[in-house]
């Protein structure tokens, strides 16, 4: 079975990313499952940057501590990554960098020394030295160089066919001079090994796996799921989302605004929603903070939108280009007094996917704000995905109980009341512009027809209403998942992106003797409690692993089933947590309070 | 008809010709107090509605929170009464949805230029095809008195005990200043003229500030009827006013105290509302695009780049 690790290190500015990527497509159109995610920082220049590839046999989802071939591409790379190196890893560099070659040599690794530069100049110029640097890579590990020179191609084709030219060159003459001097004494080739996913297009299209990012994902959801507006203020890592619809704003008719502050992309994104279009606004934990006031506003006036909080490192400005999940607490009881919301955190790429249309049919059906709680690890990290995983078939583009213009031709003047009383709390809604039915939202206390008022017996009913809404919505939110055996000495607790390293710890668990399962949430409000207390009927331990420090999630568990969890694994360094930590903590948490 | 449910509705010119002001009534009694400014702003924004031809169902008011933002609930009309200080962002949402509505927005000065001045300032910049008309009674009215942004040096109020100490802000530079294409003022003990401008700005394709001398009779007792009435003086009064001319413009806004100009400051017509920017909107309001316009088949291609 093949599962291996490359990391690419270098200094910011230094094209790591787009070597990354290029390296990571390479290796899915050679048939290979793929994941990687990428280690930066908030500096456009300067400072250590790297890129994580895992390279398997079968579908992962999650990177994975030993490393087995290191791409460097500054002496400091090797410095940093030295430790993680895997036995008989190897270390691929330009022949002109002074890398500190006894460490490396000592810990049994080997040393890949290329004349990259010299390559890249021969063909064209220094600045193609990245190309020679992946191309090497490939040849060591033996990614078909026919699917790379594809990748290379695409990569160039804007700068014009001399450019292209130039870099096949490069990547020829690297990946062939790699394939003879090394590949041979690498442990770690991939030759011989079959790739499991089909490489049958030549073009290296085969139309069957597609690598795609977590937030390109849900922008392709929300656009599957009739988005028809998106307004947002740019913060890193939701800003990917708003660039993707953009981009696809001609073709796909999505009205899209790059707005003056977070609290305009909102209010917009509310315009919208109110006005009759499915509304999105992307943004961080910092931008929801503004949206605050008027996430309230939704919840009162009963507008649909939809609010995707990509978390990032807090508090404050925090850590701008990495991963928490530290504002699952917030959004749950962010903006005054009490209102309905949904809360949806999808751990993967698929079900980020799936919450990008199904938050637009829920807030629709309940009339009401829906958050989408993603997380920097999930939204940046690429993986690889059977086309089919991401279906039009599934999706689901309900409007709930909108009144179409039939509906409204059959009313009488004044009849309609926007804020009805209705035994499951929803109201049917009808959309400004149809004359029999014109009436008035407002942020104050309302009755039926939308009136301001404070009489006591309309407030009880009204916010009664709303909130049944609430009560109507649980019944649609689904219970956690279970991942493993269900019979197990210890259950692993997750929510949202942690999901993917927490499945992988398993079998590393069961390696050690411990025999444990997963229970994996993703509907998180209305929390979905009965489905919660049966599939912890049988749990014996249960340790809740966040990615925050103070256990959000497992408070949450507790206020709403009364579970407490046995033990806590929480990282908020910033970094992704792998499957080697979660393993090891678990297993230090475990043997810690017997 | 869209399988959408939003109805196709107002144009330009709308459509309403037999209109009265009765059309826009409803049974809801004004919280006002007796004699407040706001009254001539509702009568006002109902009888520009009425000669524009613009039925309750082919505009959107849109309002914020203060006194004059009530003004949503005393009407009949689309309306959405909105934040403190955001009633230009959902408007924006609103227009840019279904540019077939007539957006109008209602606010205070504290609304419009304290708490809401960002929106105010890229409203003007980015002109989008919205009529916003300020209630400027230089107070916080509904919070019972305090000095807002346009206060004169000077005010005293529970919250200036001394005097105000920062200049007040001036909305017709301010929107000069930041590009807006159609900057005008009245005054709510004049309706006639009031509503004259209010129809101009709804006309005016683009961001329309009417600014509007609001006397609050209950916190503020110097900027009461008679000060503005000694004071305001109309810029069509001299034939040769031209408000395309900028520089004449900049001269008249910035002019307060003794002599307050009101009427059409300044107006340009050469510049196309932000919702003729917008791509999406090319083929008509996306409230009204059915969904099926992404199918299997764009769907796929849309994967495609992903391989
Ligand atoms: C975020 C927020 N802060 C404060 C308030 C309280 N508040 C309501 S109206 C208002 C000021 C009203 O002044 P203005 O906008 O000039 O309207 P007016 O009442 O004078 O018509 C304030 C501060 C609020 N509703 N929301
Ligand atoms: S307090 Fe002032 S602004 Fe408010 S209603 Fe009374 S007079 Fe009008
Ligand atoms: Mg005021």
């Amino acid at each position: 079975m093949t599962d291996l690790s490359i990391t690419i290190g270098g200094d910011a500015g230094q094209g790591v990313e787009s070597s990354g990527a290029t390296l990571s497509l390479a290796a899915m159109r050679s048939g290979w499952y793929v994941f990687s995610i990428q280690d930066y920082r908030s500096r456009i220049r300067g400072g250590h940057n790297f890129y994580q590839i895992r390279i398997a046999s079968r579908a992962v989802r999650s990177h994975s501590d030993p490393v087995h071939l290191l791409l460097a591409l500054t002496k400091e790379s090797v410095d940093i990554h030295r430790d993680n190196l895997a036995p008989g890893a190897g270390v691929l560099y330009d022949d002109s960098l002074k890398v500190d070659e006894g460490p490396v040599k000592e810990q049994g690794c080997l040393l890949f020394p290329m004349p990259l530069t010299e390559i890249a100049e021969r063909h064209g110029n220094r600045v193609m030295t990245n190309t020679a640097a992946v191309a090497a890579g490939a040849g060591v590990l033996g990614l078909s160089l026919e699917r790379l020179k594809s990748v290379v191609e695409g990569r160039f084709a804007a700068k014009g066919p001399r450019v292209v030219e130039a870099n096949l060159r490069v990547a020829d003459d690297a990946y062939r001079m790699a394939v003879e001097r090394f590949r041979g004494a690498f442990r770690y080739a991939l030759h011989g090994a079959s790739p499991p996913l089909s490489t049958r297009d030549p073009g290296g299209n085969g139309g069957e796996t597609l690598l795609i990012s977590g937030n390109e994902a849900f922008a392709l959801g929300a656009a599957a799921g009739g988005c028809r507006f998106v307004s947002a203020y740019p913060m890193t890592p939701a800003t990917t989302i708003f660039e993707w619809l953009v981009r696809k704003e001609k073709e796909l008719g999505i009205v899209t605004k790059h707005a003056e502050d977070e609290i305009a992309a909102v209010c917009m994104a509310i315009g919208a929603g109110y006005a009759g279009a499915r509304a999105l606004v992307p943004t961080s934990g910092g931008g929801f903070s503004l949206m605050v006031e008027a996430l309230g506003m939704a919840g009162m006036t009963e507008v649909p939108v939809v609010i995707v909080d990509v978390q990032r490192g807090g508090p404050s400005t925090g850590l701008p280009t990495r991963t928490e999940q530290g504002d699952l607490l917030f959004v749950l009881h962010a903006s005054q007094g009490e209102f309905p919301r949904i809360v949806l955190a999808p751990g993967t790429h698929e079900e980020y996917f799936e919450a990008g249309w199904r938050s637009f049919t829920l807030a629709e059906r309940y009339q009401c704000p829906v958050i989408v709680l993603a997380d920097q690890f999930l939204a940046a990290s690429l993986c690889t995905l059977p086309s089919e995983a991401l279906s039009f078939d599934a999706v689901v583009r309900d409007r709930g109980e909108l009144l179409d213009h039939a509906a409204l031709d059959k009313l009488e003047p004044g009849q309609y009341r926007r804020y009805r009383i209705t035994s499951s709390g929803i109201s049917p809604r009808a959309l400004p512009g149809h004359p029999n039915a014109v009436y008035t939202v407002v942020t104050d206390e309302h009755d039926e027809e939308g009136h301001i008022t404070e009489a006591i017996e309309n407030r009880v009913q009204q916010m009664s209403k709303r909130m049944r809404k609430l009560e109507h919505a649980r019944q649609e939110m689904r219970g956690p998942k279970r991942y493993g055996p269900e019979d197990a000495d210890l259950t692993l607790i997750c929510w949202g992106s942690a999901v993917g390293p927490v499945v992988e710890s398993l079998p590393l668990l069961e390696k050690e003797g411990v025999r444990a399962n997963a229970l994996h949430f993703t509907d998180i409000w209305p929390f979905p409690a009965d489905q919660a207390r049966r599939a912890l009927e049988g749990a014996r331990r249960t340790v809740a692993v966040e990615q925050n420090y103070t256990g959000q999630f497992a408070k949450l568990l507790r206020m709403c089933t009364g579970h407490e969890v046995s033990h806590g694994v929480h990282k908020f360094d910033g970094r992704p947590f792998s499957p080697q930590q979660i393993a090891s903590a678990c297993l230090e948490e475990v043997a810690s309070h017997v | 008809m869209s399988e959408n449910g939003a109805a196709p509705s107002g144009r330009r010119e709308g459509s309403g010709s037999r209109l009265t002001l009765k059309d826009f009534a409803n049974h809801i009694k004004s919280s006002w107090c007796p004699g407040c400014g706001d009254f001539g702003v509702l009568a006002a924004l109902k009888q520009a509605l009425v000669k524009l031809g613009i039925a309750p169902h082919q505009a959107a008011v849109i309002s914020g929170i203060g006194c004059g933002s009530k003004i949503v609930d005393y009407m009949r009309v689309n309306g959405f009464m909105t934040l403190h200080g955001r009633p230009l962002a959902v408007a924006t949402g609103v227009k840019l949805a279904n540019p077939d509505l007539h957006v109008i927005v209602v606010n205070g000065d504290g609304d419009a230029y304290g708490i809401g001045g960002n929106h105010f300032l890229h409203a003007a910049r980015r002109n989008p095809d919205i009529t916003h008309i300020v209630e400027n009674n230089q107070i916080y009215a509904l919070t019972k008195g305090q000095y807002s942004p346009t206060s004169d040096r000077g005010f005293k109020t529970s919250t200036s005990p001394d005097g105000a100490a920062e200049s007040p802000v001036n909305p017709l530079l301010v929107a000069l200043a930041a590009g807006a294409t159609f900057i005008a003022r009245s005054f709510a003990g004049e309706p006639k003229h009031l509503a004259e401008m209010i129809a101009a700005g709804i006309r005016h394709r683009g961001y329309a500030l009417i600014d509007v001398l609001q006397p609050c009779v209950t916190f503020n007792k110097v900027n009461t009827y008679e000060w503005y009435a000694e004071r305001i003086y109309r810029v069509d009064e001299d034939e040769g006013y031209d408000p395309a001319d900028f520089a004449r413009a900049w001269q008249t806004a910035g002019q307060w105290g003794d002599r307050i100009p009101v009427g059409i400051i300044y107006q340009r017509d050469d510049v196309p509302p932000y919702e003729e920017h917008v791509p999406a909107l090319k083929a008509g309001a996306v409230v009204h695009r059915p969904f099926d316009a992404l199918d299997e088949e764009r769907f796929a291609a849309l994967k495609r780049e992903f391989m």
